[in-house]
């Protein structure tokens, strides 16, 4: 193994606390406690947890949407702090983000094209033939129809969003991508399609993967190794197979025995 | 696919239907003729052989209306007052939007910096709003005047900052219920700056609540304008606007009122077509009164007379769905939504009714007690029979005392279907009283009772508490217990678990199927899992736009699924213990149907 997609050290996030001008504590609270985890390059870590155990908080603090209260975090290699401080662009070529509501994330008053030509422009530096060319290509590895572009975000159902979304973020040409719950939003016919689609995409572009999900299913048909959160903490990090076969904390034990099963007997 | 290839077709004529949109509004179609021609006279104004406004001749001083010479008469310095009142509407119309115009762009800029940035810098800035609010206005525009000299201009400015906070509470408003949106932050990641999030991110969306909110205040500008005219603050003599028209004639009210009461009858035009044309244009831009908030449904889906009411086929059942279809009227047409759906479930039986989003699954629950909203909603034809009796063909107060006694429901989002001011306990006891008269002290025993039923822990405390105290599994268990409350045949249970984590899920659907069994109520479960499916159903009916293509025994069916649809489906369930194997399966699947892709 070479360089680390991502390395979080002893990460934390607290909500409020402090004082109140009063010298009154304020209401705190802690979303993500000591968190360390690693993404190998090329590799797809699941993050699973219910609501509420800090997967989205761990989410955003990895693309520099908040900053962490105490601890490091690497991103391929570089420190998140420097990246912080050389602005949203750093970051945003060394990592980008799928959100799991693939029509909220896109502005509902912007064509496609414009959604796409924004990381192009500012991230990549293209000049506007080159970005034309790469929308195409970015919209056939989607494989969404070239007229795509002059549709406004409305006319897509969820499946064709999330592949939207999905295009915008290879944009950026970053190799790692956070994906949170990037198909709870869907039904479960295009759910499948666009886990196939994932599947290509990192092949295809060497992609490293950090999913959030809590669908232990989907987890286990996507990811190598799946860390389990609970309460902010990891309880658990385990290889895909093994975890669920044999589940060692008691949190995972509970939840793989609640995962509804088809019962075919 | 068929979606992408309808969406362009549907896109020029959307544009019109806004035009027409305003035009079906008929007041507002009065307000906008009214100011079309109000502009056009004051536009025309210029070129119109009017004698001079400002012309004195003392010996023609207040003459009546339709005097020769003097259409609208003379003031008492013998001026034409028709000329006086062109021009003055000219003035006073220009300063009114001019300051609209100012307040909107200062207020609206204040508002979305105060709302984009948060924190310390909203706080500021809405608090010196605030300061600027507390004074009355006309008093903080007569302070303005005073520092600055009357003038028509002075008064213009006054009016401006006045106005500032108006824009600004509502632009913020707007603001931060955007500012969060994913939409914002997927921008940040894709390199884009502050300014240009907000120019090109925000604005946009916020526009249309400027527009707004500047047609729903142009009139009021255009009357403030006048009043300060009236109190001799704007507009100087001998220059005519229509307040100082009408301070100057104040002194003839009684002996000459056509002198004030032309200037009067003239803002009245104005500020009435400009506030009928402004609500027209909020009800058009505005997407929530769009959508049809401003109709108001009636308290039952509309059954179209004519229908065909298949008989009850089977005779034993609780509830029975004979060949129903569902539709919404959309212009001449409607469009269908349910298409000759039958469905059965027996008492003590739980029926599962599975699709995937958009086929029609809720539409069907909620048809069986009439509560698709309507317009637009309309029942085309067929039968629902609960017990041996057509629901559809019951009069309507007994179709509403059947609702909740005899079949109840229970929905996705507690948080959303509970009332977030009342405690728990309150809301279940409304749902017993809605349908029995027993005492209040009687009526709160059985509702800490229900509570306790379904599994509340110290259930006479936890009454008092309010939705947002309890966790999303307990407040599924109070939507449940007032399901419970007047112990319904039937239950329709429409997606329970879906919005709950997979740990409360597994014990709301053990409490579900306990309580069934227990009462022998027959339960109709709506969801898009079949893991779930499988955990509480006895039977299932796989649904498909509009349509049931398979039902049958659960067990059969999952196992040795008939429909190519429900194979399908089935396939694509991700299962715990398949691993990798489920990509290659699924692969195999849309192989060669790549333009299946959607």
């Amino acid at each position: 193994m070479t360089v680390s997609a991502i390395q979080i050290r002893d990460l934390s996030k607290t909500f409020g606390g402090g004082r109140s001008l009063l010298g009154k504590a304020r209401h705190e609270v802690r979303a993500v406690k000591s968190v360390s985890l690693d993404v190998a390059s090329g590799e797809t870590l699941a993050v699973v947890g219910e609501s509420g155990s800090g997967k989205s908080t761990l989410a955003r603090m990895l693309v520099g949407l908040e900053a962490p209260t105490a601890g490091s975090l690497m991103i391929g290699g570089k420190d998140a702090g420097a990246l912080r401080r050389e602005g949203p662009r750093a970051f945003g070529k060394m990592i980008q983000y799928v959100f799991q509501d693939p029509v909220a994330s896109l502005n509902p008053r912007k064509t496609i094209r414009d959604i796409l030509d924004t990381p192009l422009k500012l991230l990549c530096g293209y000049e506007a033939a080159r970005r034309t060319a790469r929308m195409r290509e970015l919209l056939d590895a989607v494989q969404m129809p070239e007229d795509t572009l002059t549709r406004y975000p409305h006319e897509f159902s969820g499946g064709q969003a999330q592949r939207i979304a999905i295009a915008r973020a290879l944009a950026a040409e970053a190799e790692i991508i956070v994906l949170d719950e990037p198909v709870s939003a869907l039904d479960v016919s295009v759910q499948a399609q666009v886990l196939l689609l994932l599947r290509d995409l990192k092949v295809r572009f060497g992609l490293s993967y950090l999913f959030i999900s809590h669908d232990l299913a989907v987890v286990e048909a996507i990811s190598d190794r799946v860390a389990v959160m609970y309460f902010g903490e990891v309880v658990e990090t385990a290889p895909a197979a093994r975890l669920f076969a044999n589940p060692g904390h008691a949190y995972t034990q509970r939840l793989v025995a609640s995962a509804p099963r088809i019962r075919r007997e | 696919m068929s979606a992408l290839a309808e969406a362009p077709a549907s896109k020029a004529p959307r544009r019109i239907t806004s035009w027409h949109l305003l035009l079906n509004n008929r007041l507002a179609t009065a307000g906008l003729v009214l100011l079309g021609l109000i502009a056009l006279l004051i536009l025309l104004v210029p070129i119109l052989p009017l004698p001079d406004p400002d012309a004195t001749a003392p010996a023609d001083r207040l003459k009546p209306l339709l005097t020769a010479g003097h259409l609208l008469g003379t003031d008492q310095l013998g001026r034409d007052i028709l000329s006086r009142l062109l021009w003055g509407t000219r003035i006073s119309i220009a300063v009114g939007f001019a300051a609209t115009l100012i307040a909107a762009l200062i207020g609206s800029a204040i508002g979305i910096v105060a709302g984009y940035a948060g924190g310390r810098t909203d706080n500021a800035m809405m608090r010196g709003i605030d300061m600027l609010m507390a004074f009355p206005y006309i008093l903080l525009a007569l302070a303005i005047v005073a520092a600055l000299g009357p003038g028509l201009m002075n008064a213009l400015y006054a009016i401006a900052v006045v106005n500032i906070p108006f824009f600004a509470r509502n632009v913020r408003g707007v603001t931060l219920g955007y500012v969060h949106r994913e939409f914002v932050d997927a921008a940040r990641l894709s390199g884009k700056g502050n300014l240009s999030i907000i120019l090109t991110e925000v604005l946009p969306n916020v526009l249309p609540v400027i527009i707004i909110t500047m047609s729903t205040t142009a009139g009021w500008m255009i009357l403030e304008t006048a009043g300060l005219s009236f109190l001799g603050l704007g507009a100087q003599p001998p220059q005519a606007d229509l307040g100082s028209m009408l301070g100057e004639g104040r002194a003839q009210l009684f002996t000459a009122p056509h002198v004030s009461i032309v200037p009067g009858v003239m803002i009245f035009f104005i500020v009435i077509s400009l506030n009928v044309l402004g609500d027209g244009v909020r009800d058009v831009l505005d997407p929530r009164l769009r959508s049809g908030a401003l109709a108001r449904p009636g308290p039952v889906t509309e059954v179209a007379s004519g229908r065909a009411m298949p008989a009850n086929a089977v005779a034993d059942a609780a509830l029975s769905m004979a060949g129903l279809e569902t539709g919404f009227r959309r212009g001449g047409a409607v469009v269908p939504a349910v298409c000759g759906v039958s469905l059965h479930v027996k008492p003590g039986e739980c029926l599962g009714l599975i699709g995937e989003s958009g086929s029609g699954k809720s539409v069907t629950a909620l048809s069986v007690m009439g509560l698709v909203a309507s317009p637009p909603g309309l029942i085309c034809n067929g039968a629902v029979y609960l017990g041996n009796e057509d629901v559809l063909a019951m009069p309507e107060t007994r179709l509403i005392a059947s609702r909740g006694s005899r079949v109840a429901y229970v929905f996705q989002d507690p948080l959303t279907t509970l009332h977030p001011m009342y405690p728990v306990g309150r809301q279940v006891e409304e749902a017993i009283a809605a349908h029995q008269s027993i005492g209040a002290a009687a009526c709160r025993e059985r509702a800490v009772a229900l509570l306790d039923k379904v599994g509340i822990p110290e259930a006479r405390e936890r009454a008092k508490h309010y939705p947002h105290q309890l966790s999303g599994g307990q407040r599924q268990r109070v939507g449940i217990a007032m399901a419970l409350a007047n112990d319904p045949d039937v239950i329709v249970a429409d997606e329970p678990t879906t919005a709950l984590d997979v740990t409360v899920q597994a014990r709301i659907l053990e409490l579900l199927r306990d309580l069934q069994r227990e009462r022998g109520m027959a339960l109709l479960f709506i969801t898009h899992d079949f893991g779930v499916v499988s955990e509480i159903c006895d039977r299932v009916a796989v649904m498909k736009d509009g349509e049931i293509v398979e039902t049958g025994e659960t067990r059969a069916v999952l196992a040795n699924p008939q429909h190519a649809y429900t194979k399908r489906l089935i396939a694509c369930v991700p299962e715990l213990g398949t691993g990798e194997r489920f990509l290659e399966r699924v692969a195999g699947l849309f192989a060669g149907g790549k333009e299946q892709a959607s």
